[in-house]
């Protein structure tokens, strides 16, 4: 009896291996593969169509003098900090009142999470552009509050600004997973609270947003490494300008790569964003314990 | 007046005040919820608008009704600058989305079933890089994938775009699956087991039916994804051809380029956004489940 049950186990344990063997190919092939590789590139000098020449570090030592890279991080830095709280902090405070048991909630939050599913298609880049185009809707409204055109992306900061407010516009799932994790909150500490005599206000800061760290850290991280990769908003509404002011580093990645070949170059680049959003998320890990609330068990977000 | 009674008015009196506090401050908050939900929609419903008005109109008023509805903004649009017509566009992205949606529910239902139900070497492990996966900047990858199907000669072909979603390569819907499965008792299976049912039995015959709701998610989203993918085909696809919609939008905004003809992009951006908006529509439920049990992102 004890025996089947061994070989059982056994052969068992191979056809739970078998199951994943997919992913295991995938991993190898789309990830694996493309980081080692990724890693040897980033020593080379590369146009696809000679054959690599180690360069050494030579590559980074560029990197850090070259003009153009600091720009676009600065650039990328602004944006990232920009979009990031401000994204976070809206979730967060719709999904509170959307979390307060009012009438058509449900409206209101599929009317909310509609442009984070449409968001990132091309065909909405196309309409922010028109949006804020210098006769768009947005200088319109401002036209019958008596407020002065702003020229949204003949400037560096406002054409910034825009592209976060795209990004910004689409918290719906933000907001949808951070409802969620109000939900869990269990009722009966807030009427503890209330008897002792704390107000919404203060129950908010003193007991919501504690119970929820797990997801604020959870939706922190993600919002991060998203943000850091950002492509699409400044490549489709801004083209990067004006004055490479939305340039973000993945477009000056991507301008290496497929417009001047130089894929090594390019390669050191993405290694180097790599590692500072490796950096933040490290970093936000390691501050996770003296910020983020788990219940005893842990581990449950 | 007893004191009783006097008591009684002061408490009556009182909850009157607190019911119209209550009522005004339910009042304050839909005002909030209101405006915001202006913010989010107006702009898609001006649009929509602005998509029937004459170029000279567009830019003439914040109100979103136009004074006549004009339809050649869609004819002249449908035709396109190039030689392919927008339907041409839309078969093309449905050629990459329609795939891709069936390789990765059939991948990843598998890969979660084997991580959620089976003990095996390296499990720890195995977990620990497909939760890795789940962090890692997708950036660092592009340039040798581009290089690796460059090699096979498969560039300007949906192979790149399609063939990886066969191997699970979406740890978000590896994860969120787990979760659902790790929510079913283990029973169930368990039993189907004693019954002699095979595993792959099992999964098709009993966890499949359970699990139907997050897989439809897993669909939904790769649906979604697939259709919203500028990146992917932007750096693989290069003949007009084979472009998808998302690309023959951008080159329909390029050749707009200065202030001529916006109603005819709105258009075809609004077209382009149909099939993502009645997709949504049709399965709203199951994008909310979904995406608060995994907290993927959209």
């Amino acid at each position: 009896m004890k025996k089947t049950n061994i070989t059982n186990y056994k052969k068992e344990s191979w056809i739970g291996l078998l199951y994943i063997t997919p992913w295991i190919i995938g991993f190898l092939v789309f990830t694996m593969y493309p980081i080692v590789a990724s890693f040897y590139l980033s020593f080379t000098d590369y146009d696809l169509l000679n054959a690599p020449i180690m360069v050494g570090i030579d590559n980074f030592k560029k990197i850090f003098g070259d003009k153009e890279f600091l720009k676009a991080l600065g650039v990328t830095g602004k944006y990232v900090f920009i979009v990031v709280p401000l994204k976070l902090a809206f979730s967060l405070f719709v999904a509170f009142i959307l979390n307060m048991s009012l009438k058509g909630i449900n409206f209101f939050r599929t009317a909310y999470y509609i442009p984070s599913i449409l968001g990132s298609n091309v065909a909405i880049a196309i309409l922010w552009k028109f949006i804020f185009s210098t006769d768009g809707l947005v200088n319109q409204v401002l036209a019958v509050m008596n407020i002065a055109p702003v020229s949204w992306f003949g400037q560096p900061t406002p054409a910034l600004f825009t592209i976060a407010l795209l990004r910004v516009w689409e918290f719906g799932s933000t907001m949808v997973i951070f409802l969620a994790a109000l939900k869990e909150v269990p009722g009966d500490l807030y009427e503890a609270a209330s008897v002792d005599g704390s107000n919404k206000f203060r129950n908010f800061f003193n007991i919501t947003i504690p119970i929820i760290t797990p997801v604020i850290f959870f939706n922190f991280i993600m919002q991060l490494i998203h943000a850091f990769q950002e492509f699409n908003a400044p490549y489709l509404v801004t083209s990067g300008g004006p004055m490479k002011g939305t340039y973000l580093l993945p477009m000056l990645i991507y301008d290496h790569t497929f417009k001047y070949y130089n894929m090594g170059y390019a390669s050191a680049m993405s290694w180097i964003l790599f590692i500072i959003i490796m950096t933040f998320t490290l970093i936000t890990f390691r501050s996770s314990k003296y910020w983020v609330f788990y219940n005893d068990n842990g581990g449950e977000s | 007046m007893s004191e009783l009674e006097i008591r009684e008015a002061a408490e009556y009196k009182r909850q009157r005040k607190n019911k119209i506090r209550k009522h005004t401050k339910t009042l304050g908050l839909y005002m909030i919820l209101v405006v915001v939900a202006i913010f989010m929609m107006y702009p898609i419903i001006w649009l929509v608008g602005a998509s029937f008005k004459s170029n000279a109109d567009i830019f003439t008023s914040i109100w979103f009704m136009p004074k006549a509805f004009d339809f050649a903004p869609y004819i002249q649009g449908w035709k396109t600058g190039t030689e392919y017509t927008m339907g041409h566009y839309f078969i093309n992205t449905f050629e990459i989305v329609i795939p891709k949606v069936i390789f990765t529910v059939i991948s990843v239902t598998l890969t979660s079933y084997g991580f959620a139900r089976f003990n095996f070497p390296f499990k720890k492990i195995c977990f620990a890089i497909l939760i890795g996966t789940l962090l890692l900047p997708n950036i660092i990858l592009r340039i040798p994938s581009y290089m690796m199907w460059r090699t096979f000669g498969l560039l300007d072909t949906y192979v790149p775009l399609v063939l990886p979603s066969l191997f699970a390569v979406d740890a978000f819907f590896v994860f969120m699956l787990i979760q659902f499965l790790r929510s079913i008792p283990k029973d169930l299976d368990e039993s189907a087991k004693i019954d002699g049912c095979s595993t792959i039995k099992t999964l098709l015959y009993i966890l499949v039916p359970v699990l139907k709701p997050a897989i439809i998610s897993v669909g939904l989203f790769t649906f979604m994804w697939t259709m919203n993918d500028f990146m992917g085909p932007l750096i693989f696809i290069s003949s007009v051809e084979k472009y998808p919609l998302t690309i023959a939008l951008k080159m329909s905004m390029d050749a707009t380029g200065g202030a001529f003809d916006w109603n005819k992009v709105i258009a075809m951006s609004l077209l382009g956004l149909i099939p993502s908006i009645l997709v949504f529509f049709s399965a709203q439920k199951y994008f909310i489940e979904g995406i608060s049990t995994s907290g993927i992102k959209g």
